[in-house]
């Protein structure tokens, strides 16, 4: 027999720049890493339209609604995507489900603040939209095929969301005293949870080598940080936003912006569930959750019904 | 009254029973029964909100007063917002959004059959759009109200009581006053009496295969045309034009 | 309480226009036929990306094995008259 199944011959495929599918040989630790962090990448989408579906309601304009539902619909679509690829390493959605309600599989922390006014709506398109390109985009050369083509997909329909976002800003910038305190209220509280949204610094980071050696992640949270980090204050500044932190500068030498320490205390008190709205995201999925088990059941009898119908009539 | 108010007049009923249920539906969203679903019922709220951004954008032009459809949509008082009763009433359980869907959209498919000959060449145009989507969203409540009525005990009685609760909104989607009446010799408005009947046995053709069956109680809620609402467009509406409201000189 | 279900697990193929291949898009979850393709149409066709839908219970799709791929795909390596490069025309033979 091939040794195909061994650990060297994967590692030899996954240094090739081959594709993983989801029944060809895996060592069970990219199965296991692949299944957390899909899972999580899914969650996030999912917990993800609560902050923004709290503004639909009262969106300003009739363009502006469409353009948030629609956006809310993706964050929809995306997790959905995930879950199908997650399906495919053997996890059923209802399992991911109830991991996620039990606590046992996280989501992005920053669905946890809340959103507070208008501008949070263009704040989390252009910063925690934003941040998740960046990442989103390294994740498309991901290693394991599903993966890989549920990004390509994501990456392609959510590049309307960071420009939507931004135009939000802009246009508020441009607007009354009001809208300008707004904004500037908006990326106060949210440019430091979407720089943690990279999560910890690479040297604390213990799992990222095994995760970089297989290419499940291609770049290092510190790298893909930075690069948002580069790519953004330039963007702030043209519109006018302050970033909240006296010692961000230019370094010239590098072309890349340092910044003040960021604070991991902060950090792991939200993601160990003492964030502003971890139990108001959770409890809100739980519930709906719940509310439309009477409907599944139905779909599931009706099904049963409707085929013994056909045996008999056949 | 002059063609151009009627007209006007026209576009704003049709206009706001899409703003309104759009609104309805858009406060479903992350809150379906299965994530497939939960994007299913955003299309539709997508459609509607669509449909009333062309229908108030109209108004605004017949109405000549350089208006915008945003300032139509959200800077007139309760008073002047004239969508049907059944298309405010809050928001139930499941059931209870298939049933508002089933008694509208098949109402609407109807409708829009109809409104596609208009004279008014505005109107006739968003109509043919509008009964693509209109299908669509009738096939879509059609199929659900088949899989509640017939599916367990629990989903049947809450089908049941869905369709009961909001029968009584549904007289007033046929009545005609003397706007429809005007509108209507000059080829432009829907005979909405007309439609009853045929929606009446579409309706029954269906609940009878889900088995289910209209409410015996066939007393009929009325006011939308005068202005005059149940309490629940007052909350829909303080909510909807609050940052309008709050800051009346910023441009969004 | 009876364990939840998330409905059955469909395939869904879009056409993206007439003429073309239909491709695996991704999969929806749905108890019935016209469910899935509600769902599949509501998915992925949000930007105009189709023109026909195909929907397949999952359960109903076969995949090859991954270790039964070199006696699958690589006999055929060396079949290269199978390929028009294979043959070699006259000079100036033309329209072939």
């Amino acid at each position: 027999m091939h040794n195909e199944h061994s650990d060297t011959h994967f590692q030899s495929r996954i240094d090739n720049g081959e594709h993983i599918e989801a029944k060809d040989y895996m060592p069970e630790g990219y199965r296991k890493h692949l299944i957390r962090q899909m899972s999580q990448h899914a969650h996030s989408e999912v917990i993800g339209m609560q902050p923004e579906g709290n503004w639909i309601t009262r969106a300003p304009s009739l363009r502006a609604k469409q353009i948030l539902l629609a956006k809310i619909q993706d964050e929809g679509g995306h997790g959905l995507y995930l879950y199908s690829a997650v399906e495919t390493l053997g996890v059923s959605r209802a399992e991911l489900i109830e991991q996620l309600q039990t606590g046992k599989a996280k989501y992005s922390s920053i669905f946890n603040y809340p959103a507070l006014n208008w501008a949070d709506i263009g704040a989390i398109g252009w910063l925690v939209d934003g941040a998740a390109i960046v990442n989103q985009v390294s994740l498309q050369r991901t290693s394991y095929g599903p993966y890989s083509r549920a990004m390509v997909r994501i990456c392609k329909e959510e590049s309307f969301h960071q420009r939507q976002g931004y135009e939000i800003m802009t246009t508020m910038m441009r607007g009354t005293k009001d809208q300008q305190a707004m904004a500037q209220d908006a990326m106060n509280r949210w440019w430091w949870p979407s720089l943690m949204m990279f999560g910890p610094h690479d040297s604390d980071s213990p799992r990222s080598g095994d995760a970089v050696k297989w290419k499940i992640k291609r770049e290092t949270n510190d790298e893909l940080r930075q690069k948002f980090i580069d790519k953004t204050i330039p963007q702030a500044e043209l519109i006018g936003l302050t970033i909240p932190d006296k010692n961000f500068k230019l370094d010239e030498k590098t072309g890349h912006y340092t910044l003040s320490p960021i604070n991991w205390e902060e950090f792991h008190r939200v993601v160990s569930g003492h964030g502003p709205c971890n139990k108001q995201r959770l409890d809100h999925h739980i519930k709906y959750h719940q509310e439309g088990a009477w409907v599944r059941e139905a779909a599931e009898a009706y099904k049963l019904k409707t085929a013994k119908k056909e045996l008999v009539t056949a | 009254m002059t063609t151009k108010d009627a007209t006007y007049n026209y576009a704003i009923r049709l206009g706001d029973n899409a703003l309104i249920l759009g609104h309805r539906l858009s406060e479903l969203c992350s809150r379906g029964p299965i994530l497939e679903e939960d994007l299913a019922l955003t299309n539709v709220a997508l459609d509607m909100i669509g449909r009333a951004q062309a229908l108030l954008k109209y108004a605004a032009e017949l109405e000549g007063k350089g208006h915008t459809e945003d300032d139509i949509a959200y800077r007139r008082a309760e008073i002047n917002y004239h969508n049907h009763l059944l298309i405010e009433q809050p928001n139930g359980d499941f059931a209870h959004t298939i049933a508002r869907q089933l008694y509208l959209s098949v109402f609407e498919y109807l409708f829009f059959t109809e409104l596609e000959k208009s004279k008014d060449a505005t109107l006739a145009a968003i109509a043919s759009k509008t009964i693509k989507e209109v299908k669509y969203h009738m096939q879509h409540a059609i199929d659900w109200t088949l899989r509640l009525g017939d599916g367990t005990v629990e989903s049947h009685k809450r089908m049941q009581k869905g369709l009961n609760d909001l029968y009584m909104y549904t007289g007033e989607l046929f009545e005609m006053d003397h706007i429809d009446t005007y509108l209507l010799h000059q080829h432009i408005a829907v005979d909405t009496l007309s439609l009853k009947a045929k929606w009446q046995s579409e309706i029954e053709k269906v609940l009878t295969e889900a088995t289910l069956s209209l409410p015996e109680d066939t007393y009929m809620q009325t006011g939308s045309k005068k202005g005059v609402h149940t309490e629940n467009l007052g909350h829909i509406l303080s909510e909807m034009q609050y940052l309008q409201r709050a800051y009346p000189d910023a441009k969004w | 309480m009876a364990t939840d279900t998330q409905l059955d697990l469909w395939e869904v193929f879009i056409q993206s226009k007439s003429g073309l291949p239909y491709i695996h898009s991704g999969s929806v979850h749905a108890s019935d036929v016209k469910m899935a393709m509600q769902n599949a149409r509501d998915i992925y066709t949000r930007r105009g990306e189709g023109t026909s839908i195909w929907v397949v219970p999952a359960k109903h799709i076969s995949a090859s094995n991954p270790d039964d791929n070199d006696m699958l795909f690589d006999p055929s390596n060396d079949k290269i008259y199978r390929h028009p490069t294979f043959y070699v025309m006259p000079e100036g033979a033309k329209n072939i």
